[in-house]
């Protein structure tokens, strides 16, 4: 463990040497900036926001569940950008430049290597989507004055979905280039999507095939499963004409996957990781 | 099987690449304190086998005994361009638990000739000054053998001097050093024995002056130049005296030695 802590310290230390952070920083608040003005000029051009129309919809609920979930849609997708780039080149790219094979004959293990990435990559990761979720939500409660149903299931939701791609992305680099890493895991992340996109069409259109080929890819890839469920979560308490409206709404497909999916994560980031090691352990460098 | 005090053993050590045998069955034993250089033409295996004894390369079959920590400088290496040469050093000591601290660190830099640079950033330092940086970080943890692919490659001919002395250094303290190298005089100049590895064997192996073998005796004498290939130096007074007792004029006697790199061009196949 403490062979780890050294190389996640210093795989951190490397991010904020080379200003990493500071970037990321920049464009989130650029990010949130964005997100919070158009999150005020809806709330501010919206009239009914606030209150129930004749039909029973709580425009306010729609309206701020709708803007958090495009947030979270976003926050996914820049904590993925972040976890790819702090590993696309972790094991494959640094042992081809020659950075690896000095602190590997030290000796430290392979395990305790790819774990000291994980652990440096997957903890800022985490860090990153929950703040930026949490920014989010107190953002939309400015403007809309709407607070989700559930803040710390989905946020932590979030921060294990990203800390998955960082995995597949860390597994990834053991065995391709830092190039054709960074495609696949890309690529992953693009069809996780393309399953929630499926999910929402088997919403709209009743379809039971789609639904389970959406869910059979959400299971296969589970980040996605867990932006679902995060979905899903902020929005868990609302019944009634409101709820009929989030569900025909952008993110009305998103679904809870149910108490089995946080052992499932387990065992899933488990099998990554033991993958990983053992392709690792058979690499010559 | 290594033998009690030996920093190195490697026994039957073979290695395949798809097709390419790099290593075919290398023996190779380094004792506490001995330096042994590693000499080979390029693809011969010598990499190969340097890093199977580090851990970096699965061997095919055969072992590897190490008798203690190891340090090493990969012949392609590279070092975090934003870590200073102090930082650079640190990591590796807390990686190896090294309890040495700052002045461990001051001692090394100073002897590869970098205490004033202590502070400059990897990237900023010339190649060579990365190459000598890379034999303190080798040092690190007072390893009991150090492990050096073509650590003299980017140096210029007073930082080979500085090498060559650390080496001699380091033999001192007991340490066991592997030099894998091209340049044979500076094997020849500090290295104990020397193995010739040749299409992943080793085809020699002994020290300089074995390797260095006579040549023959070469006599100049008024019936002109008489050759004695099989003869050594300690033939002479005794041809000598047959030739005088012969009634020959010697004017001159040549002891005709061959040099490490006339054996290894014949060991490799180069002549």
């Amino acid at each position: 463990m403490r062979g780890a802590l050294i190389i996640a310290s210093f795989a951190l230390q490397e991010s904020v040497r080379r200003r990493v952070f500071v970037v990321v920083a920049l464009l989130t608040i650029a990010f949130l900036a964005l997100y919070g003005l158009g999150t005020w000029q809806i709330a501010k051009s919206a009239d009914e926001i606030g209150d129930t129309n004749s039909n029973g919809i709580e425009g306010r609920v729609v309206a701020g569940a709708t803007l958090l979930g495009l947030s979270m849609f976003a926050t996914l997708f820049l904590g993925a950008i972040l976890a790819v780039f702090l590993t696309l080149g972790a094991v494959r790219g640094d042992a081809e430049r020659g950075l690896l094979q000095p602190l590997l004959v030290r000796p430290i293990s392979r395990g305790t290597f790819l774990a000291g990435r994980f652990i440096a990559a997957a903890s800022v990761c985490a860090a990153y989507v929950i703040a930026v979720f949490l920014a989010s939500a107190v953002i939309t409660d400015i403007f809309v004055d709407w607070w989700p149903d559930r803040i710390v299931g989905p946020a932590l939701e979030l921060g294990v979905a990203v800390a998955i791609i960082a995995a597949l992305a860390l597994a990834g680099s053991v065995v391709l280039s830092s190039t054709a890493n960074g495609i696949a895991v890309f690529m992953l992340f693009g069809a996780g999507l393309t399953a929630g996109l499926l999910g929402q069409i088997a919403e709209a259109l009743s379809s039971d095939t789609l639904a389970d080929v959406s869910k059979g890819a959400s299971w296969v890839l589970p980040f996605e499963a867990l932006y679902q469920s995060a979905l899903s979560h902020i929005t868990a308490d609302t019944i009634g004409f409101t709820r009929f409206a989030i569900d025909l709404g952008p993110f009305g497909g998103a679904q809870a996957f149910g108490a089995g999916l946080w052992p499932y994560v387990v065992v899933y980031s488990a099998a990554v990781g033991a993958a990983a090691l053992w392709a690792f352990r058979r690499r010559d460098l | 099987m290594g033998a009690v005090g030996d920093a190195l053993a490697v026994h039957e050590l073979r290695k395949r690449y798809g097709a390419n045998e790099a290593l075919k069955g290398v023996d190779l034993r380094i004792g506490e304190g001995e330096l042994v250089g590693l000499l080979g033409p390029n693809g011969a295996g010598k990499s190969t086998l340097v890093k199977i004894a580090c851990g970096l390369v699965r061997p095919t079959s055969g072992s590897v005994t190490l008798g203690g920590a190891i340090g090493y400088l990969a012949e392609l290496f590279r070092f975090p361009d934003w870590l200073s040469a102090d930082e650079l050093l640190q990591l590796h000591q807390k990686l190896a638990r090294s309890p040495g601290g700052a002045a461990e660190r001051r001692e090394l830099l100073e002897l590869v000739g970098l205490a004033e640079v202590a502070q400059r950033r990897v990237g900023a330092m010339s190649k060579g000054m990365q190459q000598r940086l890379g034999i303190a970080q080798a040092m690190i943890g007072d390893p009991k053998l150090l492990l050096l692919d073509e650590p003299t490659s980017a140096l210029d001919p007073a930082g080979r001097r500085t090498v060559r002395e650390l080496l001699e250094n380091l033999r001192s303290r007991g340490v066991a050093v592997l030099l894998n190298s091209h340049l044979l005089s500076e094997v020849e100049l500090v290295c104990d024995r020397v193995a010739i590895i040749a299409r992943g064997e080793v085809v020699a192996a002994g020290s300089p002056d074995e390797l260095s073998r006579a040549g023959g005796v070469e006599i100049e004498t008024g019936r002109g130049t008489r050759t004695f290939s099989q003869a050594t130096r300690e033939d002479v007074p005794r041809l000598v005296r047959e030739l005088v007792d012969a009634g020959e004029d010697v004017y001159e006697v040549r002891v005709i030695r061959s040099s490490l790199e006339d054996t290894y061009l014949e060991v490799v196949g180069g002549r």
